[in-house]
């Protein structure tokens, strides 16, 4: 094989504007036919851009698109499949009420109008068979684990004949298991010759699977690597253009009083089943408990019972001693309880709203904000400018439209609000995800901070690495109970994996 | 009050004369909103349907032409509504609001310029009815089906054609994944503004031929806002119905249902209190604000039914 044709993509000179925005600023990515490429950058370097343009999602500004030594133009999603090109999307492309079959035959039924249902089924399964991905086919895709829909992407691109498979940040939003079964299936599908574009934040996914590394920073080329000679931090530098600094490192709290007790709490889900079956555990005061496991384990339900979000059937949830579980959100904040929840869109912040507006949210009917049920735009946007400036919010411009802003300058917004006010309690539940490294170490920093100063922090996350480095004791979550309370240092991967797959006897 | 009163023939008859308006505009209503475009514009297109049918009936004595034309002006309507909401991404309640808002008022001064004081012709050329001969003469069945208009025929015809399309086809299965995720369909590339162009146009004209048959089949003359709401009516049969046409034509005839019953037991009692018929008249439209509020069982809407799709936007 010449060189010419061993590149299978050959992007040179990228630009892309949106509006006065310039997301794209002559960008270059080379991917050889085989590999796996791994595509990083922090949140907005223009990684999910550069792949709608080959995806053909987006129609670039300037620069060329070479594909097996061949320029082409790329006007549509048509296009890009045509070239065997496919994409496996950050928000999945799937609808959920259609089957899973229907899914993955959408846009390219095959044989006749008739929606023949057999057939496409069988034609499913056979792949399935194929490429040793497994998932029913005749499901309804939104009954299924988020795991097993992005098979259905990933079965989605295969039928379609793709050659080279474009995976937008496939792992953030899987469990640890899902994670590497994910990865089995990139490594068979590179040993079938297909080629891979990997994006992720996650620096371990890149050393672990994949062979060159092309660097995003601020639209613009910031390195290309080759992963069997680099290491973690040098691929961080070329990310953020600085060092990052070490976490860890930091005194244990000296004992000091409960700030968080909660005793044999019982809570049901939304769809009525018992998600909480009695869970105990306290927090004191300058001390971070982890809550780790699989995701869907009682741990969004725990938060939410805390903040007075869902009423427990059972047990008792104290702060100071006093008993808050028939309390509402407003009563519960009142007495220094903070709150970052899981879903910023859902839960956090009004998209619609300005920054400063977002800021007092929850305060809005108070001094200095409010008087007499009157808002105070001048102390309102003056507040959003300070606190804008101080949580480091980019643009610093307390008027900008929050739905406007990156997901971790979102996610600072909601820290802002949440901590500038001494709570005593934060309840904190996945606040890095889909968050850069960038902004996920200022997240972390903030949060021990905040420890530093004596608030009690309950940390719910399902991010190993995450629960490791801030937490000072690890509670293990599994089917609505707490398995097991680890001290930080006897807390090894190993252990925690096995209590969060439900294996507690193999992991004493 | 007797058990004719209240399933007799005459009565059944009635519901499925009076179901037949209100499932032509469910069953637009079902097209345009499984595509994810809110088509409240259908009451207008029914009427500019009723009244331009007149229009072409008086003037061209041919039922089909009238038929047409009012489809046509349906359809024309429609466009319309497809272009501020498809195409100009406007919100798709104000759009169809207005329409209606102009449907009314451009009937009632045509219908002053073209027929005066007079109100329409006598002699409309009008859709027959179809007399099922011998099954006329069977007892009960024949006096409910019997001699039904053409259009009733045809409506219950297209619930079938209709639900055929939307779940046994693989243009029907693209129109559901433009309303439900309409990204999704067009990363497979599926053509998502063209698919609801087309579905809001057959909206329109289904509409349209629920207003035909309201002047041409029933009435046999246009009065000014004869439609009287049933578009809407027809958007709550949908919801009820659970946006399937099979479950729209079980709301419509519901609807129907107690139209008729509120015809029949006029001056009816039992024992000696009289039954209540200007509060029984008012039943479909409780059921209508039961079905909208929600309580008649949970429906849920196509996902992106009523959201505009922005090619380069965020997802
Ligand atoms: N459709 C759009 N309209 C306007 N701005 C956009 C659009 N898509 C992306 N942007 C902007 O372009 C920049 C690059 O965004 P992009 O989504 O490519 O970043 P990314 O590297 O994928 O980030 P992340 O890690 O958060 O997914 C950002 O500033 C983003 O806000
Ligand atoms: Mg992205």
């Amino acid at each position: 094989m010449s060189a010419e044709t061993s590149m299978l993509v050959d992007m040179r000179g990228i630009e892309k504007r949106f509006g006065d925005l310039v997301a794209l600023r002559g960008v270059d990515l080379v991917v050889r036919q085989g590999e796996i490429h791994a595509l990083v950058g922090e949140n907005g370097a223009g990684k999910s851009t550069l792949m709608n343009v080959l995806y053909g999602l987006y129609r670039p500004d300037a620069g060329s698109i070479r594909i097996r030594g061949r320029e082409v133009r790329i006007a549509g999603p048509r296009d890009a499949i045509a070239l065997g090109i496919g994409m496996i999307h950050q928000h999945f492309m799937l609808v959920p009420p259609l089957t899973v079959a229907e899914n993955v035959v959408l846009g390219d039924e095959r044989g006749g109008p008739r929606l023949d249902r057999r057939a496409i089924e069988s034609r499913v399964a056979d792949l399935e068979k194929r490429f040793g991905i497994v998932v029913e086919p005749h499901a309804r895709t939104e009954d299924i684990p988020l795991g097993l829909q992005q098979r259905v992407e990933i079965l989605k691109v295969l039928y379609r004949g793709s050659e080279l498979l474009i995976f937008d940040e496939p792992t953030a939003v899987l469990t640890p298991q899902e994670v590497d079964e994910l990865f089995a299936i990139v490594r068979t599908l590179r040993d079938e010759g297909k080629t891979l574009i990997l994006i992720t934040h996650k620096l371990r996914e890149v050393m672990a699977v994949t062979d060159n590394i092309t660097v995003l920073r601020g639209g613009r080329n910031a390195g290309e690597l080759v992963t069997r000679n680099t290491n973690p931090s040098e691929i961080a530098r070329a990310m953020v253009g600085r060092e990052l600094k070490e976490l860890r490192a930091r005194a244990t709290p000296a004992r000091a009083e409960v700030t968080l007790k909660v005793q044999g709490l019982e809570a049901k889900s939304d769809r009525g089943a018992l998600a909480l079956q009695g869970v105990d555990f306290d927090v004191r005061s300058g001390e971070i408990l982890g809550i780790a496991g699989v995701g869907g384990n009682g741990q969004s339900e725990l938060a939410q019972a805390i903040l007075g979000l869902r009423r427990p059937t059972g047990g008792s949830i104290q702060i100071g001693g006093v008993d808050i579980s028939k309390d509402d959100p407003k009563r519960t904040r009142a007495r220094g309880v903070a709150y970052v929840p899981e879903d910023r869109h859902l839960e956090g912040l009004v998209l619609a709203f300005s920054v400063a507006d977002d800021f007092i949210l929850g305060k809005q009917d108070r001094a200095p904000y409010a008087r007499t049920g009157v808002l105070d735009p001048v102390t309102i946007l003056r507040n959003g400018g300070r606190l804008a400036a101080e949580y480091d919010v980019r643009p610093p411009n307390p008027k900008a439209i929050v739905g406007n802003l990156s997901g971790g300058n979102q996610q600072k917004v909601v820290l802002g609000r949440e901590l500038s006010e001494r709570p005593k309690l934060i309840v904190v539940s996945q606040p890095t995800r889909g968050l850069d490294i960038a902004a996920t170490e200022y997240v972390h920093e903030r949060l021990l901070e905040q420890r530093g100063q004596g608030a009690g922090i309950l940390l719910i996350s399902s991010e190993l690495d995450e629960i490791r480095a801030l937490s000072d004791r690890i509670a293990v979550m599994f089917e609505g109970r707490i398995v097991a309370t680890l001290d930080a240092a006897s807390a090894t991967e190993e252990r925690l994996g096995l209590l969060m797959a439900g294996h507690g006897e193999a992991a004493a | 009050m007797t058990l004719d009163q209240v399933i007799g023939a005459g009565v059944l008859a009635a519901t499925l004369r009076l179901a037949t308006p209100i499932l032509l505009a469910a069953l637009g209503g079902v097209v345009s909103e499984r595509s994810g475009v809110v088509n409240i514009a259908l009451e207008g297109c029914m009427l500019v349907g009723a009244f331009f049918g007149v229009v072409a009936a008086d003037r061209t004595h041919s039922v089909v032409l009238a038929l047409a034309v009012a489809m046509g002006a349906g359809g024309i309507l429609a466009a319309i509504h497809a272009v501020a909401a498809i195409h100009l991404r406007s919100d798709q309640i104000v759009s169809g609001m207005a329409l209606n808002i102009l449907a009314l008022g451009l009937t009632s001064y045509l219908d002053y310029q073209f027929y005066g004081n007079t109100g329409t012709p006598a002699d409309l050329a009008g859709v027959p009815d179809v007399s099922l001969g011998p099954i006329a003469a069977i007892p009960f069945v024949g006096d409910v089906i019997g001699n039904q208009n053409a259009i009733v025929w045809v409506a219950l015809a297209l619930v079938v054609v209709i639900q055929a399309f939307l779940f046994r086809t693989v243009p029907g299965l693209r129109l559901r994944a433009v309303g439900e995720h309409p990204r999704a369909a067009d990363t497979v590339g599926i053509a998502v503004r063209p698919t609801r162009y087309w579905a809001v146009l057959a909206s329109g004209l289904l509409a349209a031929l629920g207003g035909a048959y309201l002047s041409l089949s029933v009435a046999h003359s246009f009065t000014d806002g004869m439609t009287g709401g049933r578009g809407f009516i027809g958007l709550a049969a949908m919801i009820f119905g659970r946006w399937t046409p099979a479950g729209a034509l079980v709301a419509s005839l519901l609807f129907g249902y107690g139209t008729a019953l509120s015809f029949s037991l006029q001056g009816a009692s039992i024992g000696s209190v009289q039954v209540p018929v200007q509060l029984l008249s008012t039943l479909p439209y409780v059921l209508t604000i039961l079905a909208v509020a929600g309580f008649v069982g949970r429906s849920r809407p196509p996902a992106a039914d009523g959201l505009p799709y922005e090619t380069e936007g965020h997802a």
